[in-house]
């Protein structure tokens, strides 16, 4: 198989304490029903075991779900790790409770695109289909 | 038809009596099939005529669908008596209002302090304690698991210290307190007796709630820290020690809420939530406790979702099968021990981040559901909880809901009022049949916890979260300002509740001042009685408690219990 033809790899993550995975779970099955290759953390995972699963599973994309507010720690903890540990390439992504002048910083940071309630899954695996694409045509 | 009726009749009477009867039933069915030919003749909308739980709903209901008594068991009976169905007490609002409770807390004890003061001041009844994420999970604010959340979704108390600011001038032989905790909740419970203690209250007056239902949590909610075998037995030391030292208040909350918000239909958070609540039934008596005793203290608390009728029937039904399941199976014979009261939420999932003034209107609707329903207690969502914790002005907006409609709209003015409705009243029956037949299933599993473990009630909630999702995104389930009735720009510039970082460092800074000034000896005696009486068997109230007044932290009371206890590791099902 073409290199751009595979499947695109995508760990579906829940960093913090929240327990709140029914965002997380529904997201996973979409990306796994529009043919990604899903892997989900589980809960209360910390920025250094996502980034951990992410490398071990030589992923493409983290999609974080966060709904506790914590999302301006979390997100650029483990966008700085995933440069740590040489994945500077891979897309960290997301969605839940944040407000928009916070999406806006984060994107700032270098965090992709962040997702609130209400979202349709379509949006979010258009958009890492289409930043995929772009990825491949770039390299 | 009474067995007292049926001697004074005559056989002949009686017979009589069953061929009118009879000769009704084909009248009615008569009219009905005219109407339904009538109906079929007729295009209809284009909709779905189902309820947001995926239930068929037909088109019309008539006397041939209404519940009838059967072997002299009356399926409504009358308020305040057995089954319930009709209500659990028998003034119902008459006497008292449903209690108004709004779930409050974020950042610092001091700064959610100053939110209850001012909720008090407002006209609200009654506190509930929300707190943050590492107080759920049992961390201290100092804990590095703690980095980032800390007061950002509820209250940190991760002491004694902390407890006592957060209630500081508020009187708790006067105020009834809910507080949402579940895997530590044993370790809250005991702060807040010797917070209770500290401002000299005699702890026998103490009312209030503590959730403390960790079977929920780990299908649904997963703010767990123990695994089910050492969590339910603390949860039994709690009955056994609350009917003997704090008679009035309830020990645990059996919640349905998060297993509906996790995705759940209304049947299936129905039938868990009392399936569990059996489940610690039965834990209570192999512990060798009095049913009749440690029963009336058991409390509830169900979600009051969008569909009006079917959350109404479901409040209903929920009574009906308590009150049957604790006289028939558990053998209770004190109507206290049947009489199912409960709490009450507004979905939180059904609130919209798109237009959401309009969740304004979805909260009213299903606060009066909750109301017909017969809830003892309730707490209405604030329109902006899709963005942020809420700001005041949308908690008090929420709190006005509920005293329009406790004051202006004359529903708590008779009791159960759609009683009779062939439609309600067969709606109640469906539910009780469809939770009966999901008790089947999970005992066939052996019971609630093989349940948990294979994994069973999270697929089951995320099966159901995921033909939710498909609807809506297929369009056939409308969502006003999300699938439907769009403006363009959906995101409207709503003032938002933000939590300070500073919130944290100030926590942590406490935290270390206060590890300073206790007295070091006595944390490490009491908390090695503590571990000491895990392992031993004894109930482990009076050494947290002890633990509390030396203030040991949380952090420190759960780990002195892991020791003995263990964590719990979530299975992934995906």
């Amino acid at each position: 198989m073409a290199d751009d033809d595979r499947k695109i790899r995508i760990l579906v993550a829940k960093p913090g304490l929240d327990g709140h995975d029914r965002g997380a779970k529904v997201i996973a099955s979409a990306f796994r029903d529009a043919g990604f290759e899903v892997i989900y953390t589980g809960l209360h995972q910390t920025p250094e075991m996502i980034v951990a699963a992410a490398v071990q599973e030589d992923v493409d994309v983290v999609a974080m779900s966060v709904l506790s507010g914590a999302h301006m720690t979390l997100f650029p903890r483990v966008r700085e790790l995933l440069a740590e540990a040489g994945a500077d390439h891979v897309l960290l992504t997301g969605g839940g409770i944040i407000p928009e002048e916070d999406v806006t910083a984060l994107e700032e940071q270098g965090i992709g695109r962040l997702f609130g309630p209400g979202t349709p899954t379509t949006a979010a695996i258009d958009y890492v289909k289409e930043w995929f694409a772009t990825r491949q045509q770039t390299t | 038809m009474s067995t007292i009726e049926k001697d004074m009749l005559g056989r002949a009477e009686l017979e009589d009596a069953v061929r009118a009867r009879d000769r009704e039933i084909a009248r009615l069915k008569a009219r009905l099939a005219e109407w339904e030919e009538s109906y079929d003749a007729i295009p209809k909308r284009d909709d779905l005529f189902t309820t947001v739980s995926g239930r068929e709903i037909r088109p019309l209901y008539t006397e041939l669908d209404r519940a009838r008594a059967e072997n002299g068991d009356d399926p409504l009976g009358f308020p305040g008596s057995y089954p319930f169905t009709r209500g659990p007490y028998p003034t119902m609002y008459r006497t008292r209002l449903w209690t108004m409770r709004q779930f409050a807390g974020f950042a610092t004890a001091e700064e959610t302090n100053a939110r209850y003061k001012y909720l008090l001041e407002h006209g609200q009844t009654g506190l509930s304690v929300a707190f943050d994420f590492p107080t759920l999970m049992g961390f201290d604010s100092d804990h590095p698991r703690s980095l980032g959340e800390v007061g950002v979704c509820g209250v940190a108390i991760s002491s004694l210290a902390d407890m006592e600011r957060l209630f500081e001038g508020i009187p708790l032989d006067r105020v009834s307190v809910s507080m949402t905790i579940n895997g530590p909740a044993i370790i809250l419970f005991c702060f807040y007796v010797a917070a209770a203690e500290k401002q000299g209250v005699d702890v026998g007056v103490l009312r209030g709630t503590v959730q403390n239902d960790i079977l929920k949590e780990y299908q649904a909610q997963h703010a767990w820290v123990f695994p089910p075998e050492p969590a339910l037995r603390c949860i039994v030391d709690m009955f056994e020690w609350c009917s003997e030292h704090t008679p009035k208040y309830n020990p645990i909350s059996i919640s349905g809420y998060h297993i509906r918000e996790a995705g759940a239909t209304a049947a299936q958070e129905l039938a868990f939530t009392l399936r569990n609540g059996f489940e610690y039934v039965e834990r209570g008596i192999a512990r060798g406790l009095d049913v009749d005793a440690f029963a009336p203290r058991l409390s509830f608390f169900f979600d009051v979702h969008n569909d009006f009728f079917e959350e109404i029937a479901k409040l209903r039904a929920a009574r009906r099968i308590w009150a049957r399941g604790m006289k028939e199976k558990y053998g209770a014979t004190k109507p206290d021990a049947w009489r199912l009261r409960t709490h009450c939420q507004t979905a939180g999932v059904s609130l919209t981040a798109q237009q959401p003034e309009n969740n304004i209107v979805r909260v009213a609707y299903q606060a009066m559901a909750a109301a017909l329903g017969g809830t003892q207690s309730l707490h209405t969502n604030s329109m902006d909880e899709t963005l942020s914790l809420p700001t005041e002005k949308a908690v008090r907006i929420a709190l006005r809901t509920q005293q329009i409609l406790a004051h202006e709209s004359g529903v708590p003015n008779t009791i159960d009022p759609l009683a009779g409705s062939y439609f309600v009243e067969s709606l109640t029956d469906e539910l009780e049949r469809d939770a009966l037949a999901l008790f089947d299933e999970i005992d066939a599993m052996g019971g609630v916890v093989p349940g948990i473990e294979q994994g069973w009630f999270q697929r089951e909630i995320a099966s159901s979260a995921m033909r939710q999702q498909r609807e809506v995104e297929s369009g056939d389930r409308v969502v006003v300002g999300v699938n439907h009735f769009l403006e363009g720009s959906e995101q409207l510039e709503i003032e938002t509740l933000r939590i300070d970082p500073a919130v944290e460092r100030r926590q942590v800074a406490k935290m270390a001042e206060m590890r300073e000034t206790r007295d070091a000896a006595d944390v490490e005696r009491t908390l090695a009685a503590l571990s000491a009486a895990c392992a031993a068997d004894e109930n482990v109230v009076p050494r947290i408690l002890d633990c509390a007044r030396a203030y040991c932290t949380l952090y420190e009371i759960r780990a002195a219990m892991e020791r003995v206890f263990g964590a719990y590791k979530e299975p992934v099902f995906f």
